[in-house]
């Protein structure tokens, strides 16, 4: 019961902290990819693999108190970080065990742009297709982004890495 | 004639409640229509349990389905036709999108998932790109169309006009299901101005927006989108059943995984049971032969899948209490613990059960939403979003509204053994909250 919204908890508290709902999102998607347990449903939105139960389970547990969104409003835009409470600490500890086996992966992820984990996650979503077909999709949905191909090679790489 | 362009001698018409009529002249969705994949919808109801509350809701997939083509249908070629912003040539594939786009739900498509974690999603596109009957139709009109069909449904397809006609904050799938879920819930919400709607739609640039003169009418389309979510949707007793019907999938796997001996072997749902199925193998479910498992399981002897089967079968459902899961997870600790003294499986016999909606949902410049709001043409050509020039969708725009329930059989709790245990319990759940 409430095991979903504790594995969350656990993995922003295990982040630090996660600056950025985009952000967010493909951190988890990503995770998923590489057969961490979250539960969350995927579909392909505007910034590439999107979970509207994500968004529901993250607003759900700001009203319960266990993650603080703070919005920070930058020059030209705004972005929204999260954090865990000490109420959400307490509710971890009580209901769950860590979810990633591989703490350190969760640091990684966070180092990274929001940029980079859009195009990390939309490689990974058309990961049945092979490489050629990967990159031409890639620029298809994601014209306007003109990725580089210095860019998607250390993409490549990056998921090779979490993948060992 | 190459295939794609081939018409029907006289076009074809079925008869529908929501739309009078549903009409065909493409050879390939006639084919596509009598494709066996397709027929399949027949038996798999569009509103899963809500049958249990809302007794005509018998509806299936399948009528919903040809719904979503009629309206697509309409737009294109009574609104679309010869407008400078839209590409003739997508006709069919968006026809095609619009008729397939829920091939792949199975049996009960919300339990069935969540359960043996799978994705309907996933089935659409092998149906659409396997070795099946759809397939090979969709392969006569050209060797890529069938992934083409299968990227709009998936939202990955290049042009995003395409895509929103079938999935977008007001597309034709939601216009189909809001009015035919009305229809046969009986229920007074969820009419609203269609007709109005599509007379007012456009193609501009890689979108499709709504002439502003036609604003009260998607208002209306909102609201009645809010009442039904909150209505039918979401109904506490639907979800009792779901949340039995789910307990049953569960028991039985577990079981499977445990030796247990059925007297009526679980043949259909081993390989889900073992992740080793097939598409086949998914393709041979519907809700018949779910059903007809359920009646025979009532008869098994182990006591809580004869049970839940039994509760399933005779609408003897779960009862429930608000929970508030921020404030009452320890509580939930104690009853668990209760239940256990009480000799009631709370793995099987205590469930929360949580849902939520957020009714409209606009992109803020600068913001990292993922919603594509409903656009506005006004009269000087300019783009407006829809909650900027109306105060009722400002009004719930943006604001998700949850619900948290707390399921457990209230009979099992006032029969005569361990009462005193039995006590604590229906105190902690009459308690504040759960």
């Amino acid at each position: 019961m409430l095991q979903e919204h504790a594995k969350i908890v656990d993995f922003i508290s295990t982040a630090e902290g996660v600056t950025g709902r985009k952000k967010l999102q493909k951190m988890i998607y990503i995770l998923k990819k590489i057969g961490v347990p979250f539960q969350e449903k995927y579909e392909f939105h505007i910034y590439g693999p999107y979970s509207e139960e994500l968004t529901a389970r993250i607003e759900e547990l700001c009203d319960m108190g266990f993650i603080s969104e703070q919005k920070e409003d930058k020059s030209s835009y705004v972005q929204y970080r999260y954090t865990v409470t000490e109420e959400g600490l307490e509710f971890r500890n009580a209901l769950g065990k860590p979810v990633l086996e591989n703490a350190e992966h969760a640091i990684r992820l966070n180092g990274k742009s929001a940029r980079f984990l859009e195009l990390t996650a939309t490689l990974m979503f058309f990961d049945d297709l092979a490489k050629g077909e990967q990159i031409a999709k890639l620029h298809s949905v994601k014209g306007k982004l003109n990725f580089t191909d210095e860019e998607i090679g250390e993409a490549f790489d990056f998921i090779d890495e979490l993948k060992q | 004639m190459e295939y794609a362009k081939q018409k029907l001698a006289e076009e074809k018409v079925f008869k529908d409640p929501v739309h009078r009529y549903i009409h065909v002249r493409d050879r390939v969705i006639w084919d596509l229509i009598n494709a066996r994949e397709f027929q399949r919808l027949r038996r798999i109801k569009q509103l899963g349990t809500s049958y249990l509350v809302f007794h005509g809701a018998e509806h299936s997939r399948f009528s919903h389905s040809l719904g979503v083509y009629e309206i697509v249908r309409r737009i294109l070629d009574d609104i679309f036709h010869n407008r400078p912003d839209w590409d003739e040539s997508e006709r069919l594939v968006v026809l095609c999108a619009a008729l397939l786009h829920d091939l792949g739900h199975g049996p009960f498509s919300h339990s069935f998932e969540k359960v043996f974690n799978v994705d309907h999603e996933d089935f659409t596109r092998e149906i659409l790109e396997g070795d099946t009957e759809v397939n090979s139709i969709l392969q006569k009109v050209a060797t890529d169309f069938p992934k083409k069909v299968a990227e709009v449904i998936g939202k990955t397809y290049a042009n995003k006009q395409v895509v929103s006609l079938i999935s977008s904050q007001i597309d034709a799938d939601r216009m189909d299901y809001l009015q035919r879920d009305a229809y046969y819930t009986g229920v007074s919400y969820g009419h609203f101005d269609m007709e109005r709607i599509l007379r007012v739609m456009r193609p501009v640039d890689d979108q499709v927006v709504i002439k502003s003169s036609g604003m009260h009418a998607v208002e209306d389309y909102i609201m009645s989108r809010y009442q039904m979510y909150w209505q039918v949707y979401f109904h506490p007793v639907a979800r009792s059943a779901e949340v039995i019907l789910r307990k049953i999938l569960q028991r039985a796997k577990y079981l499977s995984g445990h030796g247990y001996k059925f007297e009526q072997p679980p043949t259909h749902f081993l390989a889900f049971f073992n992740k080793t199925f097939t598409l086949k193998e998914y393709l041979a479910l519907d809700e018949g032969v779910l059903m007809t498992y359920f009646q025979l399981w009532m008869d098994e002897r182990d006591p809580i899948l004869s049970d839940l089967c039994d509760r399933f079968v005779n609408r003897r459902l779960f009862q429930y209490v608000d929970f508030d899961p921020g404030k009452d997870y320890k509580k939930m600790g104690e009853l668990v613990q209760l239940f256990n003294r009480a000799g009631i499986d709370p793995e099987y016999y205590l469930i929360d059960d949580s849902t939520s909606d957020l009714p409209y949902d606009f992109y803020r410049p600068g913001e990292e939403e993922e919603r594509l709001p409903i656009h506005l043409l006004m009269p000087n050509g300019d783009i407006k979003e829809l909650s900027r020039l109306s105060q009722i969708v400002d009004g719930i725009s943006g604001k998700r509204r949850t619900d948290y329930k707390l399921y457990f059989p209230a009979e099992l709790l006032i029969d005569g053994k361990k009462k005193e245990i039995k006590q604590q319990i229906l105190e902690l759940l009459r308690e504040g909250g759960v």
